[in-house]
């Protein structure tokens, strides 16, 4: 265990993963309105109205840039409405925010711990699926009394999604395989797993040939807030996030990861296990990953399907990049990722805006994040400013 | 090099500005008020992770709600789910936006329009290729037997195979994908029995049912692989099953016959020599379920007043199925066939041929 097979990165190499995974937080804010704005004329250009009417611009302009006007604003008015509050309603779309958010959260945190221990976690997606499948088969295939079968559906949740992230943290360890390579051959293999296991009796319905699991029991879901889909899952979020911070700022374990995601050639030279740190890492991002499937299966969907991650696990990479890889950051870069996702629905509803401009918008924000230097351009932030800002992050981080 | 690609950005944007320009000098529109009597009427759609433009049910669908809008002047509302995490989210959102009639495709979505339905008893809902078990007072099945359309196609595959072999595959194997393979291996063995031939079929074992699947509805290179397995095997008549899959399936087909292959392709949901017209030179026929129609039926009888709950069960008697003309190769089948068939479709239109399939609707 103690020998050290992975190779440190090149320094500059090393220096651009900080960067883009752990940078200033005003980037994210910054490209998170730049994509806003390219969003909104995205939506005006492509709104039926604003192209009719500029067919006839020169006749009667005023049609054409109230067109132009309407589509942008009522678009994310629409947004508004339905992820914060419309007067119909009240606050109801918020609770629908904070439930969408949810799994985005967890699943944000695995990714933005592996990033703190120099780990491109892109396998949230296969660790979901394997959380979620074992957590939906104890809830469905097991008869326990009420409050067991929930902390066991959980349980089975987190050790899922642990094992199939620890696995990979293992064979980096101990083999030097690059965890990139291995979480995207993980997705495959945890997908293509649950495709074959959902054709199976073992976890059909009775009686059906589609493959969709029997209804989880009720003592296996989380209690739900009467009048929406808000569950208790929420506040296992949470929970999950003050651990995570505590874990990376006050645990031994937490500064071990994060010495070795700084420089694990230093790391090691300190006395720090590099292997055991890299596998724990993978275990525990893994293990919130899995908490992203409980909230899934336990929480809103209700049923296993093959589908249950959706595009979840890819979603919680860009929610971790916007948080910069702090637990609260990534928090409320899911709570942001919640909202476009929750109010998206009214929007494409109410506004006819197709569904796909949120996505365009949420790939945007990744773009910048990834180029500070593009946004940093656009707003004329200067050098100096930018290395006192990065100074107190990395100090207040 | 830079100073170059910068003249090219300002010319190429002026040839923009000013295509825009000219193309902004039309005539402005007479401020009109459209008649509608059924403009209070709101008919919504909610996709599976598909999206509307599957090339399959979700597309077929929503084309039936689109072609209601025009006929009736009814408003409409669609969302599509991106995933299955999606699916009560945006049937809230239907309710929220006073949908009278919701459509929702797929079984997938079964549940969450059972709780929908549950929770407003006082609107209706319609369902596409999904049936409960216990039938819900506001909610009305389409469903279609599949497996009689695929059974003529089946028939007619095996007569116009030259090397004896014809072959199949699904993208996933859920009834609505094996009522297809059920329908069509039955057709080939009906064929098999009638002439004392031994046409064999690759993909699909009835008796197992068991067979080839891609895995998914959206990766064709799966679909083109599987397709020259097939043709490596022998087979030179293919029907994926597979929604936009069957692209790939196309593309390998296409392939062998610009190399010189005897090959055809057999389409499902629509007449893929219209929908799908870069495989048009290689399609024998298509096995065709109207959802469109039976969307557009659902909500027209909706608007009048008239829902009720039975289930609308596309057979060939009501052409809910049907098989599609032969176009470029209705010479290449024989007239003996094209009678044989038409007397097979009598006969199921009649009931006295029954086709079954485990994924047959009950």
């Amino acid at each position: 265990m103690s020998e050290n097979k992975r190779v440190a990165a090149p320094k500059a190499q090393n220096d651009l993963f900080r960067k883009i995974t752990q940078g200033p937080g005003l980037v994210s804010v910054l490209g998170v309105i730049v994509a806003l704005v390219i969003g909104g004329l995205l939506i005006a250009v492509t709104d039926r109205r604003v192209i009719e009417t500029a067919g006839y611009f020169f006749a009667r302009p005023g049609d054409f840039l109230s067109a132009v006007w309407k589509a942008g604003t009522q678009s994310y008015v629409a947004l508004f409405n339905g992820s914060i509050y419309n007067s119909a309603q009240g606050f109801s779309p918020f609770l629908e925010t904070l439930t969408v958010s949810t799994p985005l959260i967890c699943a944000g945190l695995g990714v933005a711990l592996a990033f703190r221990a120099g780990l491109f976690n892109i396998g949230a997606q296969g660790q979901i699926i394997i959380g979620a499948t074992m957590a939906g088969y104890v809830g469905f295939a097991w008869n326990l009394p009420i409050v067991l079968h929930l902390l066991l559906v959980i349980v089975f949740g987190l050790i899922g999604g642990a094992l199939w992230g620890g696995l990979v943290g293992l064979l980096k360890a101990r083999t030097g395989a690059h965890e990139v390579i291995l979480t995207i051959m993980f997705n495959y293999v945890a997908l293509y797993l649950l495709d074959f296991l959902m054709n199976t009796e073992m976890f059909r319905r009775p009686g059906s040939t589609n493959p969709i699991s029997p209804v989880l029991g009720s003592s296996a879901v989380f209690p739900s807030l009467p009048g929406s889909r808000l569950h208790l899952g929420f506040v296992m979020a949470i929970a999950l996030t003050i651990f995570v911070a505590w874990l990376l700022k006050r645990s031994t374990l937490g500064f071990e990861l994060r010495a070795v995601g700084h420089n694990p050639a230093a790391a090691q030279t300190a006395g720090v296990n590099v292997a055991r740190a890299t596998i724990l890492a993978m275990a525990i991002a893994g293990a919130l990953a899995g908490a992203a499937g409980v909230a899934q299966v336990a929480g809103t969907e209700k049923v296993l399907t093959a589908g249950i991650a959706g595009s979840l696990g890819f979603d919680a990479i860009t929610v971790a990049l916007l948080g910069r890889s702090t637990p609260w950051g990534t928090f409320f870069a899911g709570l942001l990722f919640g909202a476009f996702r929750a109010g998206a629905v009214n929007m494409q509803i109410s506004t006819g805006t197709p569904i796909d401009i949120v996505l365009v918008v949420q790939s945007l924000i990744v773009l910048f994040i990834a180029a500070p230097p593009l946004v940093k351009a656009i707003f004329g932030l200067n050098k100096k400013k930018r290395k006192t800002r990065s100074a107190t992050t990395m100090a207040g981080a | 090099m830079r100073f170059a690609s910068r003249k090219t950005g300002v010319a190429a944007a002026m040839i923009g500005i000013s295509a825009l320009a000219l193309s902004a000098c039309g005539q402005a529109p007479e401020e009109s008020i459209a008649d509608a009597d059924n403009s209070d009427y709101i008919g919504c759609i909610v996709s599976d992770s598909g999206g509307f433009d599957d090339q399959s049910f979700n597309e077929s669908s929503h084309r039936g709600l689109k072609n209601a809008e025009a006929d009736l002047g009814i408003q409409t509302r669609e969302a599509e789910s991106k995933s299955n995490a999606d699916f009560a989210t945006n049937l809230q959102g239907m309710m929220n936006a006073g949908c009278d009639m919701t459509v929702t495709i797929g079984f997938l979505l079964g549940d969450a329009t059972e709780e929908a339905a549950a929770a407003n008893p006082d609107n209706h809902f319609a369902i596409v290729d999904f049936q409960y078990e216990e039938p819900i007072e506001n909610v009305k099945p389409i469903i279609y037997d599949t497996a009689q359309a695929a059974y003529l196609a089946g028939y007619v595959a095996a007569a116009t195979s030259k090397t004896g072999t014809v072959a199949t595959f699904g993208g996933i194997k859920i009834p609505t994908v094996t009522i297809f393979m059920d329908g069509f291996a039955d057709g080939v063995a009906k064929y098999n029995e009638d002439k004392g031939e031994d046409v064999q079929l690759l993909g699909w074992n009835k008796e197992q049912q068991d067979g080839t699947f891609t895995g998914d509805f959206e990766k064709q290179d799966r679909g083109k692989q599987v397709t020259e397995t097939f043709l490596s095997q022998g087979a030179d008549i293919v029907m994926p099953v597979a929604g936009p899959v069957g692209r790939g399936a196309g593309a390998a087909l296409n392939e062998a016959a610009a190399a010189g292959q005897d090959v055809k392709l057999i389409w499902v949901d629509s007449d893929g020599f219209e929908t799908a017209p870069d495989y048009k030179d290689i399609m024998l026929t298509s096995v065709i379920k109207t959802m469109d129609t039976a969307v557009e039926e659902v909500i027209t009888q909706d608007v009048a007043g008239n829902f009720d709950a039975t289930p609308y069960v596309g057979t060939l008697k009501n052409t809910g199925v049907d098989i599609a003309p032969f176009h470029n190769f209705d010479s290449e089948v024989s007239d003996e066939t094209k009678a044989e068939v038409e007397a097979l479709k009598q006969a199921i239109i009649s009931g006295d041929l029954v086709v079954e399939s485990d994924a047959s609707p009950n």
